[in-house]
């Protein structure tokens, strides 16, 4: 049966295809910021990303972080109001 | 003046400048809360600029920084990060050496 994706399912999916990681983790934090601004019922605003890919290897925190809002630009223009990330390349302290 | 001359008339005569949700008093975002406690907590003077009073700023800066989210910390008109990378260069020490190299008074440390 055809369902509609989760924006987690959609974000986990859209990372895997950019950046081929070793590890990801796409957590819905959307339950920790009810009541704050920005979160909506139903949750599916607030993200934390951990992803391990050899992308991030030689870059800055900045370029990651770049690398990663740009994969997720119309996912950040849209639903999603927030996004933790932590980007590390394989080897590197967690 | 556009706000785009605005933004950068700010971040670059004062030496370090957090757009955040909130004040430095009274956050209104974890996200930005934390940046305020790493700030506070280096012992550094900063302006900090509220979003929430101004959607044009609020857009705004997050166009003239190619960077999707609130707070965003500047250092000499330099784009440094969101609490993400503040939080992280602090835990490092880099942010500290990177007040130092860029020449920005810290209270005397604790």
């Amino acid at each position: 049966m055809w369902q509609i994706m989760s924006a987690r399912d959609t974000i986990t999916q859209k990372l895997h295809e950019a950046f081929g990681p070793e590890s990801l983790d796409v957590v819905d934090e959307s339950h920790l910021h009810e009541g704050h601004a920005g979160h909506k019922p139903g949750g599916e605003t607030h993200f934390r990303v951990n992803i391990v890919s050899d992308a991030f290897a030689g870059k800055s925190r900045l370029d990651r972080h770049r690398m990663i809002n740009a994969t997720l630009a119309k996912e950040l223009a849209g639903s999603v109001h927030a996004l933790a990330i932590k980007a590390n390349a394989p080897g590197e302290a967690g | 003046m556009s706000i785009e001359q605005f933004i950068e008339n700010e971040v670059k005569s004062n030496d370090v400048v957090l757009f955040m949700k909130g004040t430095p008093q009274f956050p209104q975002c974890g996200f930005s809360g934390q940046v305020v406690q790493i700030l506070d907590h280096v012992g550094v003077g900063y302006k900090g600029l509220n979003v929430l009073e101004s959607a044009d700023l609020r857009d705004g800066i997050k166009a003239y920084s190619n960077w999707p989210t609130i707070p965003q910390l500047y250092v000499k008109g330099e784009f440094v990060g969101g609490c993400d990378i503040v939080r992280e260069m602090f835990q490092a020490g880099e942010l500290q050496q990177l007040l130092a190299d860029k020449g920005v008074t810290v209270a005397a440390s604790a």
